[in-house]
């Protein structure tokens, strides 16, 4: 194939996944655009925001991974009322995993925001909302990436491609829904909202 | 290798990674945290943040997914003259040209509609087509090294090069923005 070959094939195959995941992205600013008060209220919160996010990409795109490759190797069926306790295993695990890293962000980011006298929010505070927000995302996000990969897998999809496209674009939108749902409920809780 | 389907196997084999790109992505973080006042001053600028950075992650993911086909297919040398090679950095950076003016215009629509932009329409598309193009380039040669990386210390780049790439350029999605914003502003 000639170079133009490989750029037009490429650009064609990159496109449905690129426009996707920027609509998801664009969704997910417009969120972030509105919570102006909860980042004045919250210092040191805009600072989690990459790292909150990723772990949802990173997190949500290896169990959905792992139950393509699953369903690949015959060792899980795809239906959802008879899984397996496999699947549970998996998805308990992502949920923990998405919970540490959420909570050593915040962790990581209060230390250095103190370190360098930026003034942070109190620690429990970042720790409470990295951790709800990690909850309530993980629930959504773990129960969307099985329920669309059995659903692909069934109507003959391959799983792999239907993965990343759906795990960059929900996580993002979600990811910043449940983070700002999980600062108000804190910051309420705090009796500051 | 196969990772069992316990909890302890999948942490194991997952946390010490996750850390450490928790760690990166806390770098752009910061960055973001560096220019707060300017991104809260200006709300179309701070809808961009999210999309900016998913996509430089996606044209990083993407071309590292199909130069990882090719290095298992055989198919892709190190070479700049390779079709391969020359043609998927071609497309990574059509793609980019492609998305980022929708991308600028369409977060300035949403800023206006929602908390009302401030800053004029034809600002926000500069800085998204300008960071998006600057973006393109950097995707293109992280990805490359990246992939010749995992080559030569004769890593699986499925592994290792995906995750890598998608949050460097989670990273430098950031701080290419942090740059223009400056340079535009």
């Amino acid at each position: 194939m000639t170079v133009r070959e490989v750029a037009t094939r490429a650009y064609r195959e990159g496109i449905p996944a690129l426009a996707a995941s920027a609509v998801g992205g664009l969704l997910a600013g417009v969120v972030l655009g509105s919570m102006d008060a909860e980042f004045r209220a919250v210092p040191g919160l805009l600072v989690l925001v990459p790292a909150l996010l990723a772990t949802r990409g990173n997190v949500y795109g290896s169990l959905g991974a792992r139950v393509a490759t699953g369903l690949h190797q015959g060792l899980v069926d795809p239906s959802v009322r008879d899984a397996d306790p496999r699947l549970f295993r998996a998805v308990a695990a992502a949920v923990l995993n998405g919970l540490i890293a959420s909570t050593f962000a915040a962790l990581v980011a209060f230390a250095i925001l103190g370190a360098i006298g930026a003034g942070p929010a109190p620690l429990s505070m970042l720790v409470a909302i990295a951790i709800l927000a990690g909850i309530l995302s993980g629930v959504v996000l773990s129960g969307l990436v099985v329920v669309v990969v059995f659903a692909g897998y069934r109507r003959g999809y391959n799983p792999d491609t239907l993965v990343g496209p759906l795990v960059t674009t929900a996580g993002d939108v979600f990811g910043v829904a449940f983070l700002l749902l999980a600062v108000r409920i804190v910051l309420a809780a705090a009796g500051v909202g | 290798m196969q990772t069992d389907w316990t909890v302890r196997a999948i942490t194991r084999a997952m946390l010490p990674v996750l850390l450490a790109l928790t760690l990166v992505e806390i770098g752009s973080g910061l960055v973001l945290g560096s220019f707060e006042k300017e991104l809260l001053r200006s709300p179309s600028l701070l809808v961009l943040v999210p999309v900016t950075i998913g996509t430089a992650g996606n044209l990083g993911s993407i071309l590292a997914a199909r130069l990882s086909t090719a290095f298992h297919l055989g198919t892709l040398s190190f070479d700049p003259t390779d079709e391969t090679l020359a043609g998927n950095a071609v497309a990574t950076v059509a793609l980019s040209a492609t998305v980022f003016p929708l991308i600028g215009l369409g977060a300035w629509v949403l800023a206006e509609l929602t908390t009302g932009a401030r800053l004029s329409p034809a600002t926000v598309v500069v800085v998204a087509v300008l960071s998006g193009l600057v973006l393109s380039v950097l995707a293109v040669t992280v990805t490359v090294i990246a992939t010749y990386a995992a080559y030569r210390f004769e890593l699986d780049p499925d592994d290792v090069v995906i995750p890598a790439v998608t949050n460097v350029c989670d990273v430098l999605g950031v701080v290419v923005l942090f740059l223009v914003v400056g340079l535009i502003l």
